[in-house]
């Protein structure tokens, strides 16, 4: 029997909804006046995020935890990374957890990379002794060696994450909680950071390990808890948690939809319904033709007026590569006639156009914001699709195609 | 069984009630006070053509402006037996503590909220935050110093061994900064209300303090003036000006100010503590 490196009892979370949290901050007036209406203080509703969640980490041990969203994974974390603390239980530590919670938390644009790497060091609290002598390491596993002295404003997107990756992955703590970091990054990187975690589980120390990649929880972790509304549903082998937890209907096939437990109080006054994509048959889909026009669908609900909103989808490839954004409210006239849109049930809808992608996987992400003001929601992966290339350009050559998008364009070809 | 008390485990629990102090934590974090405050001045002067520059120039200017306004259109006078040509130097050497108290309180009072992503992802003892945006103003206290030294040459003023006080004082003016910051930047994460306030109440906290004013212009009476110390800055300006013009040494008003300090310190102590566990939910 190994030693014990978390355990945790009866551990629970309660937040209070209502004026608190819809509003995101309360100001005096409102304090004030709750604290002559007694009514209004009661009507503040708690809801558990976490409730009654028990089990126990081995040292050395990779334990996945799969949920949908909003299903309390990021409170778990929150709470053994002690960032906020539980209403009931008890969770108990041994060693010093680092969290990868979101890669370049405390990174600030205007400094180098080299000045970066030593306050997000210090943030994630290692001592100066320890950076300095993990620097080289730190800077060549970024591979940044030749900016390193350059502010990470001008670094490209995948620049700052490899060299926020690398910087907490040197931290060594004795248990490393680490939420969805590899839904971004290239494949190369992604494979890096896992044989990075591999590493680290070998050498003893513990792995928490949250993702919705469910092949990266497949080849990383050995157990798995499922967590579904605040309570663990499951504890079990690998394979048969993600069983579990892909055969409970989450899935859904050409359609993602939203439960109100799943979304955020932050995102009010706006509430994601469904995205779906139809194709031109008027069927939802999950595997869409490259040769048709086919329609996305975004459906939400506003409980009260937001002005300046636009709502758009985001489009990758299950690699991670961004292949575009849009946005309802992409043209300028249509901006300046919805202005505001009134509280009520809304279909944004659009046509992704025929000929346009390749064939393989991707992935539609959401998001509801007003720019500038306020993001309201985003869902980075809503909904998977297949795309079927056939009767696609130079379909006739069975050869893959490199590349997201597969236009047809018009060729003429002359003889001078 | 024993129970057995092992220091690398952390117990995580619900808090109740009031919190004690975990300054030995704070002191173990004491590295990221330092890159915390380094990375405040770093950032304050990039992309600035004058970079720390503006350190020396805003506390001149205001000299300037409050020379010309209160000395020259309206005929207000050091005092305290020194001639009215030492306006200046006079107004200066209150503005060198008074802009320290109000750039390090300003930045104090939004830093947790500024500083959101953080507390929003990672853990460390909340108090490091106020800490090191306070301390961040001891750099552009630096600068402004070297100008007093200047405007001390200019004017003829000599050095004594009094100077040697300047650092306490401008403790007690650290001290006083990071207590009502404590409360403000606490206070800030629930209600935004507070960093509307902060610049109308800086504003007002200097008329009641003896920047532009002599202290003869207050009441002699002892209740008058021990009323009047209770603004920490009172005691923090008074001192300074002994240490540099050897005016009357205001024992009283230093200690009734520095016992407000310690009061305000210690009671932002503990609010902070009680509010810090929620401030992750709450901003």
């Amino acid at each position: 029997m190994s030693e014990i490196a978390v355990r945790v009892t009866q551990l629970g979370k309660q937040y209070r909804i209502g004026a608190l949290y819809e509003q995101r901050y309360r100001t005096l007036r409102d304090s004030v006046t709750a604290l002559f209406n007694p009514k209004e203080r009661q009507n503040q509703e708690r809801i558990w995020a976490l409730r009654d969640i028990s089990f126990e980490v081995m040292k050395g041990q990779v334990l996945g935890v799969i949920g949908r969203n909003g299903a309390g994974k990021s409170t778990l974390l929150k709470l053994l990374s002690r960032v906020t603390d539980p209403t009931v239980g008890e969770a108990e530590i041994h060693g010093r957890v680092g969290s990868l919670l979101e890669v370049g938390t405390g990174f600030h644009p205007e400094l180098t990379g080299r000045e970066n790497i030593f306050l997000n060091g210090a943030i994630l609290g290692m001592k100066r002794s320890e950076i300095e002598r993990k620097f080289d390491e730190i800077v060549a596993f970024a591979e940044v060696e030749k900016f390193i002295d350059t502010p990470v404003k001008r670094y490209s997107s995948g620049m700052y994450l490899r060299l926020a990756f690398a910087v907490a992955a040197h931290l060594e703590p004795e248990i490393l909680v680490v939420d969805e970091v590899l839904a971004v990054g290239d494949a190369e990187f992604q494979r890096r950071c896992l044989g990075k975690m591999g590493d680290v589980a070998r050498e003893g120390r513990t792995v928490l390990f949250v993702s919705h990649n469910m092949s990266a929880v497949l080849r990383l972790t050995d157990e798995t808890l499922v967590i579904e509304k605040g309570q663990l549903a499951l504890r079990a082998p690998t394979p048969q948690a993600v069983d579990f937890y892909l055969s409970r209907g989450y899935a859904q096939v050409g359609q993602r939809r939203w439960d109100d437990d799943e979304i955020p109080s932050s995102a009010y006054p706006f509430r994601p319904l469904a995205v779906r994509i139809y194709n031109p048959q008027n069927k939802v889909v999950d595997t869409l033709r490259s040769i048709e026009e086919n329609v996305v669908e975004v459906e939400y609900l506003l409980d009260a007026p937001i002005a300046g909103l636009r709502v758009g989808i985001y489009l990758m490839s299950t690699r991670g590569e961004n292949i575009f954004t849009s946005f309802d409210t992409d043209d300028p006239s249509q901006f300046e006639k919805l202005a505001v849109r009134l509280a009520g049930k809304y279909v944004s809808r659009c046509i992704l156009p025929a000929n346009l992608l390749n064939e393989g996987r991707y992935v539609i992400g959401i998001n509801a914001s007003s720019y500038r003001v306020k993001r309201y929601f985003q869902d980075e992966q809503a909904l998977a699709f297949t795309v079927d290339a056939a009767g696609a350009p130079g379909m006739h050559w069975p050869e893959p195609r490199l590349g997201a998008v597969r236009p047809r364009l018009d060729w003429r070809i002359e003889v001078i | 069984m024993a129970v057995r008390v092992d220091p690398t485990v952390t117990y995580i629990r619900p808090a109740r009630g009031w919190l004690a102090i975990n300054l030995r934590e704070v002191w173990l974090y004491r590295e990221l006070i330092y890159f915390l405050t380094w990375r405040d001045i770093k950032v304050r002067y990039k992309q600035a053509v004058l970079g720390i520059g503006w350190a020396i120039l805003q506390p001149v200017l205001t000299m300037v402006i409050f020379t010309v306004i209160f000395n020259r259109f309206l005929g207000v006078n050091p005092g305290e037996g020194i001639p009215p040509e030492y306006y200046p130097i006079y107004s200066f050497a209150a503005l060198l503590p008074w802009q320290f108290f109000q750039g390090s309180l300003q930045r104090a009072s939004i830093s947790l909220v500024a500083n959101a992503n953080l507390l929003t992802k990672v853990y460390f003892p909340r108090l490091i935050i106020p800490f090191s945006s306070v301390a961040a103003g001891l750099v552009d206290f630096f600068f402004s110093f070297l100008v007093l030294v200047v405007l001390m040459i200019y004017f003829g003023i000599p050095f004594t061994l009094h100077l040697l006080w300047l650092p306490v004082f401008l403790l007690l003016a650290l001290l006083a900064a990071l207590a009502v910051g404590l409360w403000l930047s606490a206070l800030n994460v629930q209600y935004r209300d507070v960093q509307h306030m902060v610049p109308f109440l800086l504003t007002a906290w200097m008329y009641i303090s003896p920047v532009v004013y002599p202290i003869d212009v207050i009441d002699v009476s002892p209740i008058w003036q021990a009323l009047y110390a209770l603004n920490p800055m009172v005691g923090v300006i008074q001192g300074f000006r002994w240490a540099l013009f050897g005016t009357h040494l205001p024992t009283m008003m230093i200690l009734t100010s520095a016992g407000m300090v310690l009061v305000l310190f210690i009671s932002g102590l503990f609010y902070f503590r009680r509010m810090e566990r929620n401030f992750a939910d709450m901003i």
